[in-house]
């Protein structure tokens, strides 16, 4: 009878697997993010926002997105979280506790969250409240579908996409390159003194 | 599964990333919260993806189109950060307050050139907006 009710009409008071699960690493998630955003200690934050992006990939993964929970590790866990770190090493950031890590605008701060929070919750709730997933048919997320549809109609932005990344890659370099001799003149003791 | 969980999920992490890029210092840090924020938007669109069945997959082609435009993100946003520290000293956002309007003379002596060895190079730039060094 309950195995019927479900598929026919799921509720709230007969929750799947899926949906235990998903709440669980939802909630692990949500609480690496917190930290990552409280602690005073800058490299533990870069190490809790691994913990809050791959909590992220496990519910991609729970909602049958395989290859964007793939491309999300690489990706985040992989490459983005190991640039913040090198960011946080070359500006010589405090290896313990930082007292100044919060600014003064703090308090206000956590009311605009609160009111952004229970804005979009009461929200969300409200808008999808009789609205399920059907995760049960064939998963929509593996790999031979997301480049079936990635291929096949997203190739124009993907290769705009492309071009992007270059440029992004070559602003980067050119940022941070160091010591460009026939562009500044008047920068370099201030270079030497600030890098070493 | 419920459609609301995602959703809610989603919701505050995005409120997480708002408080980080509101209440840290740190630019660093801040890229951090925008990095929670941007999650929070691929979270809702693979959820919406999943929930509507479309043929093109738009909302996980647009996940996956956020998350490359994240890296490209951080990675100019890391070479902008590791430039500002290189040339003024510091990463804190709320010292780098040059551009600001009607700033007050007076205020201006915690600003980029108060560190001792670095008065030489700020007489010599006149780009940092101080009328006297």
């Amino acid at each position: 009878m309950n195995l019927a009710a479900a598929g026919a009409h799921p509720g709230f008071l007969s929750p799947t697997g899926v949906e235990i699960v998903f709440v669980l690493v939802g909630l692990a998630t949500l609480g690496a993010a917190l930290v990552t955003v409280t602690t005073k200690q800058l490299v533990h934050a870069a190490l809790w926002l691994v913990a809050a992006l791959g909590g992220v990939a496990v519910e991609y993964l729970l909602l049958t997105a395989e290859f964007i929970a793939w491309v999300q590790v690489l990706i985040y866990v992989g490459s983005v979280v190991v640039l913040l770190l090198f960011g946080l090493m070359l500006t010589k950031a405090p290896i313990g506790p930082s007292p100044d890590a919060d600014s003064g605008n703090r308090w206000i701060a956590l009311g605009v969250a609160v009111v952004s929070a229970a804005t979009l919750v009461t929200l969300v709730v409200d808008a999808f409240r009789t609205t399920w997933i059907d995760l049960s048919t064939s998963p929509k997320g593996s790999t031979r579908v997301t480049g079936e549809a990635l291929f096949r109609g997203w190739v124009l932005p993907f290769e705009a996409l492309s071009v992007l990344l270059l440029a992004a890659l070559v602003g980067a370099i050119v940022l941070s390159r160091r010591g460009a001799p026939e562009t500044d003149e008047a920068e370099p003791e201030t270079k030497q003194e600030g890098q070493r | 599964m419920h459609l609301a969980y995602p959703a809610v999920l989603a919701a505050l992490l995005f409120s997480t990333g708002l408080y980080g890029v509101l209440a840290r210092r740190n630019a660093i840090l801040v890229l951090m919260s925008v990095e929670l924020m941007l999650n929070a938007v691929n979270l809702n669109l693979v959820a919406f993806d999943v929930w509507l069945r479309e043929e093109l997959h738009t909302g996980q082609a647009l996940a996956l189109f956020t998350i490359a435009i994240a890296a490209a993100e951080i990675g100019i946003g890391l070479a902008i950060v590791l430039l500002v520290y290189r040339t003024r000293g510091t990463s804190d956002i709320d010292r780098l307050r040059d551009l600001r309007e009607g700033a007050p003379d007076a205020d201006g002596d915690d600003g980029p050139g108060s560190r001792p060895g670095d008065t030489a190079a700020v007489t010599s730039t006149t780009d940092s907006g101080r009328q006297t060094a």
